[in-house]
């Protein structure tokens, strides 16, 4: 449905945050999420943070598909 | 019926475009071995290459370079993907009344620099100035000789597959053949792109632009090269399209293999481009002969330009196009893209 | 850990062998499935990364309404063109070369009207800051940019306002299920619209359509992730709303976002194109915000703003879009329509079925 892009939030600055895509930074407007902190992963919408993205969650939700079979080094 | 973007865009639209007004409308469009009609290039003149390109790049100086050291280098890559050593060039600028002075400075001294690396003289030219909102234009022409690494490249080759021309063209790809690029994909593109009015990003982005003569002669030193082309407008999925019909052969292309900067592939993903149909302004995609691969790869990561060149795929003999096998396993077919790549959300 | 470290671990070979070995595992025992998703951005990574070559042959993605581009009627796209001589039109990339009756966004832009493509609304602000000719936003696109929309408007920004052509997806996955009208097995519901309307949204569709649902993301290994969930309730005989990309989505979704949207929108019936017009399925800009609704705004001038419908004859995108038939299967596909010579709106878009079924084949 529509193009979001996994982003870090490099620093916040009232309801704007700079966010940065792997090397290419952009400010992002936050109008749409609470409490953003530098170091948080959003998903970024046409120039807006539509969502906080969970590290953590995504790590386990595939580990358990990566631990089946071999596991190499 | 009006003009449109892609029809100029380097792409499918502009193909058809040039099959449908332009290849029709010239009657004689021969003076050697390659004429109009290969649409390779650069074109033969007797026992010479000779080729033409305009540059409209905006913004005119951008980071890497600028509208001056792109216009010697594409046409003097032209030639070099030909197999021929570039010896002379004509420069027609035409600039927009209004222009600062330290502008046209700085694109005269890229344009003597990028000449003075290539080894090629500025010999002739002409300075037109218009009222009209263009910033700055340059068409650059050249002509380039056979040389003793072309002479070398063929010997080479011959010994393993008879090459029918003098020089290196799109249409002697064989079979079990290797394609390699020589450095990152898209380098120039993204850079220009990212510059866009609205797109507004920070990043270390770096046009590739460079003048291709002296890489292409150290590889071709080592021989073995049977198709060369530089991967401009349309990125690498257009010359490959163009060099897989035109040899009318099948390519297989491993995605993992083909190197690109991180930097390209987030600019492509915010703005839903893909990133091989995006221009690269100091690369060449080459077939080599498959005994003849790795030597002439080491040779090209032996050069200043050629430092990342990577093996990316082979000419294969169970399908036509260019099929790409994608990072997760999948298989699909690699189209040229229609035009220029425009953003898109959804 | 970086973007693409988090990428490389989701996406990791071990994880899509598994993921497949499961899924064929599956397959053997369900037999065959057809899956829809109606996500533009779905069917263009499934065909970028060659997913359907990777799946076994009786597991069927099909490709529903999913692009804005695809589902944008023409008289908005033909409205407009016709303000555009005497306004500054901006759009996202994706409606600059969609054909309406007018010709397109990139014709009217060669026939010296001012239509500019823009990466965020935030950009259609700049311009409308910077230049004295009036600004209107081509509001496309689903719940997921409409917050971005009301957002913008709740500033009353200067010199702006939006042709609202924003839809809204349950209503038409309803109208997609409705008796007969689409052969579908599964859902695949998009992620990113999930990520403002949550999962709950979808729970009634599953219990009238007796349908599993699972809102599915976009690495390839979400995909996966998905078909293999779907399929797994098929074979448990469960109907129900899964959750597949729980990194990003909440059941009950952003309600922050929610609450910019009720602020500035209300939902009316609403035109699809390929479709008759759907109950509840469009945003209309309310009364408080009528200086930004430029609907209102230019009232008068749209006046005299005429359309006449030529249906494409022969045009089978609305079929296409209910995945009652496959691309292949239009009469148009390729000779007559192709991406350089677009009929219907699924051709135009890079996210369209038709276009990616053309393009990637």
């Amino acid at each position: 449905m529509c193009l979001a892009i996994p982003a870090k939030v490099i620093e916040v600055d009232k309801g704007v945050g700079k966010v940065d895509f792997g090397g290419v930074l952009r400010t992002v407007r936050l109008d749409l999420l609470e409490d953003v902190k530098s170091g948080d992963y959003v998903l970024v919408h046409v120039g807006f943070a539509i969502e906080k993205l969970d590290e953590e969650e995504a790590i386990e939700c595939f580990k358990i598909w990566g631990a089946y079979g071999d596991t190499r080094a | 019926m009006k003009i449109k973007m892609e029809d100029g865009a380097g792409g499918e639209g502009m193909a058809r475009f040039l099959e449908t007004y332009v290849l029709g409308a010239f009657s004689n469009k021969k003076a050697g071995e390659i004429g109009l009609d290969d649409l390779d290039d650069g074109a033969s003149v007797g026992d010479k290459i000779f080729t033409t390109d305009g540059y409209t790049v905006k913004p005119v100086v951008f980071p890497g370079g600028d509208i001056g050291r792109l216009a010697v280098c594409g046409t003097v890559n032209d030639i070099s993907v030909m197999g021929a050593k570039p010896v002379a060039l004509s420069s027609s600028m035409i600039i927009q009344s209004g222009l600062d002075i330290e502008v046209l400075e700085q694109v005269l001294q890229s344009m003597d620099e990028a000449s003075q690396e290539a080894g090629v003289a500025i010999v002739c030219g002409d300075t037109k100035v218009v009222e009209e909102n263009i910033a700055f234009f340059i068409t650059t022409s050249g002509i380039g000789e056979a040389n003793s690494a072309l002479a070398k490249n063929i010997e080479v080759t011959n010994a393993y597959r008879k090459y029918q021309s003098r020089f290196i063209v799109d249409r002697e790809l064989g079979e079990g053949d290797v394609i390699i690029v020589s450095g990152t994909v898209a380098d120039h593109g993204a850079t220009i792109i990212s510059l866009r009015k609205g797109i507004e990003v920070e990043s270390d982005l770096i046009s590739d632009v460079a003048p291709l003569w002296g890489m292409i002669e150290t590889a071709m030193n080592v021989g073995g090269i049977t198709a060369m082309k530089d991967p401009t407008r349309g990125g690498i999925s257009n010359v490959l399209n163009e060099l897989s019909a035109k040899s009318g052969v099948g390519i297989e292309i491993d995605e993992e293999r083909i190197p690109v900067k991180r930097e390209v592939i987030a600019t492509s993903e915010m703005l839903g481009l893909n990133y091989l149909d995006i221009a690269s302004e100091g690369k060449v995609v080459m077939g080599v002969l498959k005994d003849c691969a790795d030597d002439v790869l080491n040779a090209l990561r032996s050069t200043k330009y050629g430092r990342d060149a990577e093996i990316i795929g082979r000419v294969v003999d169970d399908h036509g196009g260019v099929v790409i096998r994608t990072r997760v396993g999948g298989r699909r077919i690699l189209h040229p893209p229609l035009g220029d790549p425009v953003p898109r959300v959804c | 850990m970086e973007i693409h470290e988090l990428k490389n671990r989701i996406n990791d070979p071990r994880v899509i062998e598994n993921l497949l070995k499961a899924i064929r595992k599956l397959s053997d025992r369900i037999g065959p499935v057809r899956i829809m998703h109606v996500c533009g951005t779905h069917e263009h990574e499934i065909v970028r990364f060659g997913l359907r070559s990777l799946l076994p042959q009786e597991v069927e993605i099909i490709s529903g309404p999913g692009c804005p581009v695809c589902v944008t009627p023409k008289r908005d796209i033909d409205r407009a063109i016709f303000l555009a001589d005497r306004c500054i039109i901006t759009t996202y990339g994706d409606m600059y070369r969609v054909p309406s009756n007018s010709g397109s966004f990139e014709a009217a832009t060669s026939e010296g009207n001012d239509i500019r493509v823009v990466y965020s609304i935030t950009d259609a602000l700049d311009i409308a800051a910077n230049e004295d000719k009036e600004v209107i936003h081509f509001g496309i696109g689903f719940e997921t940019t409409s917050p971005a929309s009301a957002a913008v408007l709740i500033d009353q920004p200067r010199n702006f306002s939006i042709l609202s052509v924003h839809r809204l997806i349950p209503p038409a996955l309803s109208f997609l299920l409705s008796p007969g009208e689409a052969k579908v097995d599964a859902l695949l519901n998009p992620g990113h619209v999930s990520t403002i309307i949550g999962t709950e949204v979808y729970e009634d569709i599953s219990k009238k359509f007796r349908i599993p649902q699972v809102v599915t993301g976009f690495e390839p290994a979400d995909i996966l992730l998905g078909i293999y969930m779907v399929m797994k309730q098929i074979n448990e005989g469960r109907c129900e709303v899964e959750n597949g990309y729980k990194r990003a989505i909440k059941r009950e979704g952003n309600r922050k976002a929610q609450k910019i949207l009720k602020e500035v929108f209300y939902i009316k019936d609403a035109e699809w194109r390929g479709f008759p017009e759907i109950l509840d399925s469009g945003y209309g800009i309310r009364d408080k915000y009528e200086e930004w609704d430029a609907l209102k705004k230019f009232e008068d001038e749209l006046g005299d703003f005429v359309y006449e419908d030529q249906g494409e004859k022969g045009c089978r995108c609305g079929e296409v879009l209910r995945g009652l038939i496959k691309p292949e299967e239009c009469g148009l596909f390729r000779e007559v329509c192709s991406p350089s010579n677009p009929v219907g709106a699924c051709m135009v878009s890079s996210e369209g079925a038709c276009n990616i079924a053309f393009k990637f084949g």
